[in-house]
C-alpha cells in the first residue's frame, strides 16, 4: 500500500569500494569502484542508471569529498534524467532523501547514490586542511566563529557538548568507553574495517586526551574509501537481483538555528528535529528497531542519537550504553555492527547505511543480527543530521 | 603558519573591529529589542528591518568548555580551554572562545567571565577572562 513516498522506492544494490588509509590513489576511482559494485550487486547495466545523488559536491583537496557528479559522469557517462548533490540537507545521507524523492516523482527509475572521502591520503600530501591552517585569506562562514579562537576541529566542537552531558547527566567517560569498545568487537568481525584489533577500557581511558572529555577513541577515524547505494522504482525493483530493502521513514526536520552553539548544548545540535520528524512518518517505535546504526564521528555523538532518538530517556543514554552487553550483537538493541566509524572509518555516515542493508539482508556472516527486520541509521548532527528507517522487504 | 584570522566584511566589521576600542558589540532589533548574533539582515524573532548596533558590558558566564590538549596549529600550544560563553545581557547569545589568564582547572560551568580582547590579523578577537575579586 502507498501511503507515503517512501513507500514508492526500495534500495535495491549497495557497493563498497576498498575502504582503507592512505590508499594513494585517484579518489575518483574509488567512486567508480562502489557504483560498479552497487550495479553488479542489484543486477543492474550503466543503462539502466538514469540517476545520480551525492553529498556534498566536487571533490576538495583537503579530502573531504573525494568525488561528485560531475568527477564520476565524466567517468561512468550514465547521461542521468535527474542529478543532485549538496549538503545542505539533512545528515549526509540527505542524498539518498533527495533520491527517493526523485524516484517517487518518476524523474528517475534507479539513481546511484554515492559519497566519497580521501581524508587519510590529502592529510599526508599535507594539501591546504579544512582548519584554516594555511588561510591566506580570513575565514568565511560558519567557521569564523571557532576556528580563529583555536576551536579547529569538531573534536572540539562536540566535546564541548559532551562535557555539559556529563555535568549535567552524571555521564562518565567509562560510558562513553562503552561505545567505543563495542564499535571495536563489531569491527573484529567486518573485514572491511580498518582498526580490528580487540579495544580495552585500560586501552580507551589511558589513550591521550584530544579535546576533554575525549581521547584518542572517542574519535573516529579519517578514511579513504566509497559507497554507493541504488535507490530504484518499487516496480523496477522487482527485476533486481537481491532482496529489495524498503525505506519506511526519514527524518528531515530542522528545528534550531544552523549553528554550532544553539540549543541545550547538552545534545548534538542540529539533530534534534530528524529524530524527532522521523517517528512522525511510520507507526513503527524505537522498540521496533532491531539493529541502529548511529553516527559516530565521536562517541558523543552516538550517545546523543540514541537519546534524541528516544532509545532511552534524555540524560540516560550513559547508562543505556554501560558495560556494554545492551548494544552487542547479541543485546537488545546492537549498536553499529560494523564498527562505525571509530573502527570503520570515516565514511561520512555511508558505511551506516550499506551496513543497515547488509542487516536487513541476512548477509551479515558472522556479524549478522538475528532476524533483523528493522534498522536504523542516523547521520550528522552538528552540520544537519538525518535520520532514516529501514525495513526489510 | 599565521594564526587563522576572520575575513571581515561590510556585515561583520562592527562585531571583529569593536575590540580595538575595547568594545564588545553586537546588534539590536530597535523593535523588539531582541539582540541578534552573528550578524543578520532582520532581527531573528519579528523580522523588523532596523538593527541598531549596541555596546554591551563585556560580562558572560561559561555554558561549557573543553581542554583542548591537541597540538591543531604551533601557534597555539595546548592545553588551552575552549568555551561557549553566554553573554550577560542576552544568555541566549553566544560566543565560543577561549578562556585565558586562568588555569585551565579553573574553569567550571557557570563561571563568570569578562571579555579581553586580543588582535590576530585584522580582527580583535573577544576572549575571556575569570572575573577576579
Amino acid at each position: 500500500m502507498i501511503r507515503k513516498f517512501e513507500d514508492k522506492v526500495r534500495i535495491t544494490g549497495i557497493g563498497q569500494s576498498r575502504i582503507g588509509r592512505r590508499l594513494g590513489v585517484d579518489p575518483v576511482g574509488l567512486a567508480i569502484d562502489a557504483c560498479i559494485a552497487a550495479m553488479a550487486d542489484a543486477g543492474l547495466e550503466r543503462a539502466d542508471i538514469d540517476g545520480l545523488s551525492s553529498h556534498p559536491g566536487p571533490l576538495t583537496l583537503n579530502g573531504y569529498s573525494g568525488a561528485g557528479i560531475a568527477d564520476v559522469e565524466r567517468v561512468l557517462r550514465v547521461r542521468p534524467r535527474w542529478f543532485n548533490s549538496g549538503h545542505e540537507f539533512g545528515g549526509q545521507t540527505g542524498a539518498l532523501v533527495e533520491a527517493a524523492l526523485a524516484v517517487a516523482a518518476g524523474l528517475a527509475r534507479h539513481v546511484l547514490v554515492f559519497r566519497c572521502t580521501w581524508e587519510s591520503t590529502a592529510q599526508q600530501r599535507q594539501t591546504p586542511a579544512a582548519h584554516g591552517e594555511s588561510a591566506t585569506a580570513g575565514i568565511e562562514g560558519d567557521f569564523q566563529w571557532m576556528v580563529p579562537f583555536g576551536a579547529f576541529s569538531p573534536a572540539n566542537w562536540i566535546a564541548l557538548y559532551a562535557n555539559l552531558h556529563m555535568h549535567r547527566y552524571g555521564t562518565t567517560r567509562e560510558q562513553l568507553g562503552a561505545i567505543a569498545i563495542n564499535a571495536r568487537a563489531n569491527a573484529g568481525r567486518n573485514p572491511a574495517a580498518i582498526f580490528r584489533d580487540p579495544l580495552t577500557m585500560e586501552d580507551y581511558l589511558s589513550a591521550r586526551m584530544i579535546s576533554t572529555p575525549f581521547g584518542l577513541y572517542d574519535c573516529d577515524v579519517p578514511c579513504d574509501g566509497a559507497v554507493a547505494v541504488i535507490v530504484s522504482a518499487a516496480d523496477a525493483a522487482r527485476d533486481t537481483r537481491k532482496r529489495p530493502v524498503r525505506i519506511e521513514a526519514v527524518g528531515t526536520r530542522l528545528v534550531e538555528p544552523w549553528s554550532w552553539n544553539n540549543g541545550g548544548l547538552d545534545q548534538l545540535v542540529l539533530a534534534r528535529g530528524a529524530a524527532q520528524s522521523l517517528w512522525k512518518r511510520t507507526d513503527l517505535k524505537p522498540a521496533d528497531v532491531d539493529v541502529a546504526e548511529l553516527y559516530d564521528g565521536f562517541t558523543f555523538n552516538c550517545l546523543s542519537w540514541l537519546e534524541l532518538l528516544g532509545f532511552c530517556p534524555i540524560g540516560e543514554g550513559g547508562r543505556f550504553v554501560e558495560g556494554g552487553s545492551r548494544i552487542a550483537l547479541d543485546g537488545e538493541l546492537p549498536l553499529n555492527t560494523h564498527g562505525g566509524q571509530l573502527s570503520a572509518g570515516r565514511l561520512q555516515g555511508y558505511t551506516f547505511l550499506h551496513e543497515a542493508c547488509v542487516q536487513l539482508r541476512g548477509e551479515g556472516g558472522n556479524r549478522q543480527v538475528e532476524s533483523a527486520e528493522v534498522a536504523i541509521v542516523s547521520t550528522g548532527g552538528g552540520a544537519p543530521g538525518g535520520a532514516i528507517l529501514l525495513t526489510r522487504d | 603558519m599565521a594564526k587563522p584570522y576572520p575575513a571581515i566584511t561590510p556585515e561583520t566589521a562592527f562585531f571583529w573591529t569593536g575590540g580595538a576600542q575595547g568594545r564588545l558589540r553586537f546588534q539590536r532589533c530597535t523593535a523588539c529589542r531582541t539582540y541578534v548574533h552573528p550578524p543578520q539582515p532582520r532581527c531573528t524573532a519579528c523580522l523588523g528591518e532596523t538593527l541598531e548596533i549596541v555596546d554591551v558590558s563585556g560580562r558572560a558566564t561559561v555554558a561549557t568548555h573543553t581542554v583542548n590538549m591537541h597540538p591543531w596549529h604551533p601557534d597555539f600550544p595546548p592545553p588551552y580551554v575552549i568555551a561557549i560563553v553566554e553573554i550577560e545581557e542576552a544568555p541566549y547569545v553566544r560566543l565560543t572562545t577561549r578562556i585565558i589568564d586562568c588555569d585551565p582547572a579553573e574553569v567550571t560551568f557557570g563561571l563568570p567571565v569578562r571579555v579581553v580582547f586580543e588582535q590576530q590579523g585584522p580582527a580583535y578577537l573577544p576572549l575571556f577572562a575569570p572575573v577576579r575579586p
